[in-house]
């Protein structure tokens, strides 16, 4: 009896609605539902709107919450469900069920980023049965590309660089059958109606018969790699250059074509078994490398195979990827050595993503170019990630991440909409709408010409994705940013509220932001560690430049309780730029020129740096000549790699010396070695203010002993780290006592700052963190570098408006 | 030299130091005010030229020059990028209490030198000595009455794409000088200033090349700044070229070692000119052909680009932003 009145129950008819949220729109998820629907014999309709998708379904109880279970279980691929909610529906529905077009208003936050082959696309290339057995331009509703072929609104066919290419009669048929692969995904093609690759010569000579495949173009130009040339691809958000990674003398001859000199190559492999010959991969590594999004995973590379030094001078990790679109799975399917797949581009300059362009720039670095006649309409690189304390962390922000959005924080729901201008370099933007946060792609040094004009085009391109109108602005304090001059013209022009923001308060809230830190959260302590950012003019107890603070914030304000010990830079940029000056101003910092001579001039460091200008160096710092004090963990970082003989003239490239010091680091010191030989670090009280600081003299003093006993460079290495996160500890200790007061000032420590890429020093620090039972809060979705900062900015801005 | 009251005698004194330094055969200076007899201004041109302009220098002497003849050079200069002959000089003085009246003499003696120069008569002025701390050692404004000849039509917002874009010689050699010689910065450097006055060479490049759009000197904020003003004024966009950029082997190294972009650095013997394409050379031959443009330089173009940016195409072939600074020069590497 009970069981029949249970079935009677189910089988009762009803009628809900159900709404879907999160990323539900350009991803395929109405056919799904359809299918779904129909397998379970419902009638209904299912549509997008401005919320998400809208599914009306009537039928027996049972079977609607079986297809509600099945979306939960098997949503499409590239969706992201939010929410789910049900509720009755009063109204008729037809028998059957469909897909109605869309009602006004998609949603607008929600856009997908551009996702990697799916394994149904790449089967389909590789079958020579398929009708796109070798088509370079497979793809789905479940993969393929999205941002980098986006021109505007709304994102269908005609508004991508796909709409020169009319859907054959073929592919029209996958397109509006709701029951395909393709149904509705907009950029697919085939042989008949698509593009075409196809290998040139950039000197506009043809391609010789010997030059040729019996396959096809994309086989040719991996036959010319293998040959030891330099072959540039039109990939998907740019052009690369290509190299076939185990020649070092392909290798050097790009490094010297292309004008950079030591920053690492990034690679790329056909498979996993490539890959495994020179790294270690973990589980959670090779997810990251085999997901949607397909990025530069750094790899611990500890052979058993080795690649030339000059693929990844001075480093311990390779950058590897897998061959994420259909052109590169092809490309890849004769070759079983890693490729050096790196920007196409000359030193600094952006990736090209233009044709002309191209030829013009790169024709003088490859000889030879596979390309096609589909336009890239944004220039995305790619993305880079390294796995640190158990978790994927983004270190740049670029394809398959962007645009998707971040959901800010409870007590953010009713932001007004907010625009983000970022710092100067390594720069990216945010848009806040409903209650989320739009971070752009990668978009690189802003001081360089094309790289500013692809910001601002991308700045107009994420208005008019999202429909944005900002009603307040946000950037960096610092006066001279060109994104900050930028929006400061804007506020001015469009007479909105500017928000200026402190680049460290900015790189905390951005951690607060992703972790999901409420809005009305006590506050934490951040500790924000990196190069330098413009200190608060308004702050009684510093001004100036900083680069390693301790601040109690939440998204509102912040008090900077502590600070690194402020040494002149002395020569200013110059100073970010040669590591011995930071070295040279911290030893006179410290001890001045006569004691460091008799203790320690025997040292080789002693004789490269008496054969530098130290008077006119120690006249500059003396009067304040372009040689501001910044108190900055960044310039630390470069001083002690100098005196260990690591990048001591001139760093190649941001940040190369730090992530050499890093590569040093003796496994066994830090695991082996007691904490009693970490370089110690003190915490006295700055004269004037008062304000704590971090101060080096034992540390230095300590460092330049090692070198006198000829200490490993990698044990080194290891005290440093464990020194540094050792007083990052003590501080933090030090700064939650309140006198007077029970309960500390603060539960939970937010790392941020492009310091905390390094893998050791964000390991240690939250470990030790931790011991001492503070909640740790660090990045992973969000770069801790200054990708993050416009993050940060408009979590802050936000905030402000609301108040 | 003691400040305010000082009585007559100090007054007296102070005055001699100038008077008789710019002593002129002519008694006007004995006058409230210099006369000018019209119709002789006339015959030069048929417009008036006047500016006027503060000068403040630490250290007062430099290699290759003093506040003096910068007071008198600047004036000029500011009046010659006008196209304008200049005539007439007015200084005005304000001196910190404690100054020697040795250095004072120099100073006058040097703005005198400076006039004979530039074939300026410096025809009124006045003095006064201030309390300790009122004021750095020793303030000069002058202002400087000129004429332009007829048919000399010299704008700032007359550039057009195309144009090409003209430096007099080597950079920063001003700014440089005047670091070396404050900070004691221990260098061995040979730097002088460039402070000269412009006329002659402005008069032979607009014989030359009569199109010219317009002329700037490249003083505080150097050629960086110029440039910003001009791209800013005409709406075009400019390009230099950092391998075009006429550098003082020394300021480069200066430079260097000092971490400063020597763009920025001040000029007080150096016009920025933009000329429109078929008086390029001309403009360059007449130049070099004057010993003050000896070094001059064809360094970029403007273009039809985002209005009001300037770019340096570096060695490297990259294309970076040079943009108007609100304050110093400043780190901005994260
Ligand atoms: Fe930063
Ligand atoms: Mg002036
Ligand atoms: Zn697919
Ligand atoms: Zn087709």
């Amino acid at each position: 009896m009970t069981a029949m009145l249970a079935r009677d129950i189910a089988d009762r008819r009803d009628s809900l609605q159900i709404r879907v949220r999160g990323r539900v729109q350009g991803v395929g998820f109405r056919p799904t539902v359809w299918r779904f629907a129909r397998e379970y014999r419902l009638d209904g309709e299912v549509l997008n709107d401005g919320e998400g998708v809208l599914i009306r379904v009537s039928g027996p109880r049972g079977e609607i919450e079986r297809l509600v279970e099945r979306l939960r279980g098997e949503p499409p691929s590239l969706a992201a469900i939010e929410a789910i909610e049900l509720s009755p529906f009063v109204g008729r529905l037809d028998e059957g069920f469909r897909i109605v077009e869309s009602a006004a208003g998609e949603a607008r936050t929600e856009i997908s980023p551009d996702a990697g082959i799916c394994a149904a696309c790449a089967a389909e290339v590789r079958d020579p049965f398929s009708r796109r057995y070798r088509y370079p331009f497979t793809n789905c509703t479940h993969c393929g590309p999205r941002l980098t072929i986006l021109r505007g609104i709304p994102y269908d066919r005609a508004s991508t660089t796909m709409a020169p290419y009319p859907l054959c009669a073929d592919c029209a048929a996958e397109y509006s059958e709701p029951a395909d692969r393709r149904f509705h995904a907009e950029p697919i093609a085939c042989h008949a109606c698509g593009p075409k690759a196809r290998l040139v010569r950039f000197d506009g000579r043809a391609v010789s018969y010997e030059q040729h495949s019996m396959l096809d173009d994309v086989d040719a130009a991996m036959s010319l790699i293998q040959k030891g040339e330099i072959v540039a691809i039109k990939a998907l958000g740019g052009y690369q250059l290509a190299c076939d990674a185990t020649r070092a003398e392909a290798v050097a001859r790009l490094r010297q074509l292309k004008r950079r000199d030591r920053k690492p190559f990034a690679l790329m492999a056909r498979d996993m078994d490539v890959i495994r010959k020179y790294c270690a991969v973990s589980s959670e590594e090779e997810q990251a490398l085999r997901s949607a999004a397909a990025p530069i995973v750094l790899l611990d590379a500890p052979g058993p195979q080795y690649l030339p030094e000059s693929v990844a001078p001075g480093m311990s990790t390779l950058g590897f990827m897998l061959p994420s679109t259909p052109l590169h799975v092809l490309l890849f399917r004769r070759m079983g050595r890693p490729v050096v797949m790196t920007s196409g581009n000359l030193s600094d300059e952006p990736q090209v993503t233009d044709d002309a362009q191209a030829a013009a720039r790169l024709g003088t670095i490859a000889p030879f170019a596979l390309i096609h006649d589909r336009d890239i309409a944004n220039r995305v690189d790619d993305s880079v990630v390294r796995l640190t304390a158990g978790k994927v962390r983004v270190l740049r922000r670029a394809r398959g991440h962007a645009p998707a959005s971040i959901r800010l924080p409870r007590g953010f729901e009713t932001a007004p909409q907010i625009l983000a201008f970022g710092p100067e370099m390594k720069a990216t933007f945010c848009l806040v709408k409903d209650g989320r946060a739009l971070l752009s792609q990668h978009q690189g040094d802003l001081e360089d010409a094309a790289t500013f004009d692809d910001y601002r085009k991308n700045l107009a391109l994420f208005r008019d994705l999202f429909d944005h109108q900002p009603q307040a602005l946000a950037c960096d304090m610092h006066p001279e940013y060109v994104s900050g001059k930028l929006a400061r013209e804007r506020a001015q022009a469009q007479q909105l509220p500017l928000v200026e923001v402190q680049h460290h308060h900015a790189h905390i809230a951005a951690c607060l932001a992703e972790n999901g830190r409420p809005l009305n959260a006590p506050p934490v302590l951040g500790i924000a560690l990196d190069g330098l950012g413009f200190g608060a003019r308004t702050d009684m107890r510093g001004g100036g430049i900083w680069g390693g603070e301790f601040l109690l914030c939440d998204y509102r304000r912040f008090e900077r309780l502590g600070t690194f010990k402020p040494v002149a830079m002395p020569g200013g940029a110059q100073a970010s730029r040669e590591p011995w000056r930071n070295l040279y101003a911290h030893l006179m910092a410290e001890m001045g020129w006569a004691q460091f001579a008799m203790n320690f001039g025997e040292l080789e460091i002693f004789r490269a740096l008496a054969g530098k200008p130290r008077a006119t160096l120690d006249a500059i710092i003396k009067g304040g000549v372009n040689s501001p004090p910044a108190s900055s963990c960044g310039r630390l970082f470069d001083a002690v790699a100098a005196a260990l003989g690591i990048c001591f003239e001139r760093q190649a490239y941001e940040g190369e010396a730090a992530m050499r010091l890093e590569a040093m680091v003796c496994r066994k010191t830090m695991v082996e070695e007691g904490d009693e030989l970490a370089y110690p670090l003190a915490i006295p009280n700055l004269k004037g203010s008062g304000l704590p600081y971090v101060e080096p003299v034992a540390m230095w003093n300590a460092i330049l002993g090692d070198l006198v006993l000829r200490t490993p460079v990698g044990v080194m290495a290891a005290r440093f780290h464990k020194g540094l996160a050792n007083v990052l500890v003590a501080m933090a200790l030090k700064l939650a006592r309140r006198a007077g007061e029970t309960g500390p000032r603060f539960e939970t420590v937010a790392l941020s700052g492009g310091c905390f890429h390094n893998r050791v020093l964000l390991e240690e620090t939250t470990r030790r963190l931790e011991e001492k039972e503070f909640e740790v809060l660090t990045h992973a979705e969000v770069p801790a570098g200054d990708g993050g900062v416009a993050l940060g900015q408009a979590a802050i801005a936000a905030a402000h408006c609301m108040d | 030299l003691a400040h305010g009251g000082g009585g007559k005698a100090m007054k007296d004194l102070i005055d001699d130091v100038f008077v008789s330094a710019f002593a002129t055969d002519t008694p006007r200076a004995l006058e409230d005010q210099a006369r000018f007899d019209l119709a002789a201004l006339a015959a030069h041109g048929d417009r008036l030229a006047f500016t006027t302009d503060s000068f403040v220098v630490d250290p007062l002497f430099f290699p290759g020059g003093d506040i003096g003849k910068l007071a008198v050079f600047g004036t000029v200069n500011d009046l010659a990028v006008g196209g304008a002959k200049p005539l007439y000089l007015s200084c005005a003085v304000v001196i910190e209490e404690g100054l020697k009246i040795e250095e004072l003499r120099r100073v006058a003696q040097s703005m005198a030198a400076a006039a004979r120069r530039a074939g300026v008569t410096i025809v009124t002025g006045d003095t006064k000595v201030v309390q300790r701390g009122a004021c750095d050692k020793l303030f000069i404004t002058t202002t400087g009455v000129g004429v332009i000849p007829a048919g000399v039509e010299l704008a700032i917002g007359g550039i057009r794409p195309g144009d090409g874009i003209l430096v007099n010689g080597l950079l920063g050699d001003h700014g440089a000088a005047i670091l070396a010689a404050r900070g004691d910065l221990a260098l061995e450097t040979e730097i002088e200033s460039d402070c000269a006055p412009l006329h002659g060479l402005i008069d032979a490049v607009l014989k030359a090349a009569p199109a010219t759009r317009t002329i700037r000197d490249a003083t505080r904020g150097g050629i960086a700044t110029v440039l910003n003003e001009m791209a800013e004024a005409s709406g075009v966009a400019i390009e230099i070229d950092e391998a075009a950029t006429p550098l003082r082997e020394e300021v480069r190294g200066f430079c260097e070692i000092l971490g400063l972009d020597p763009l920025y650095l001040a000029n007080e013997g150096k016009i920025v000119l933009a000329v429109p394409p078929a008086e390029i050379q001309a403009a360059l031959a007449a130049m070099r052909a004057h010993p003050l443009g000896a070094c001059a330089m064809l360094v970029g173009h403007a273009h039809a680009g985002e209005q009001g940016r300037v770019t340096i195409q570096t060695a490297f072939g990259g294309k970076r932003i040079v943009d108007m600074l609100v304050g110093e020069q400043l780190p901005r590497i994260c």
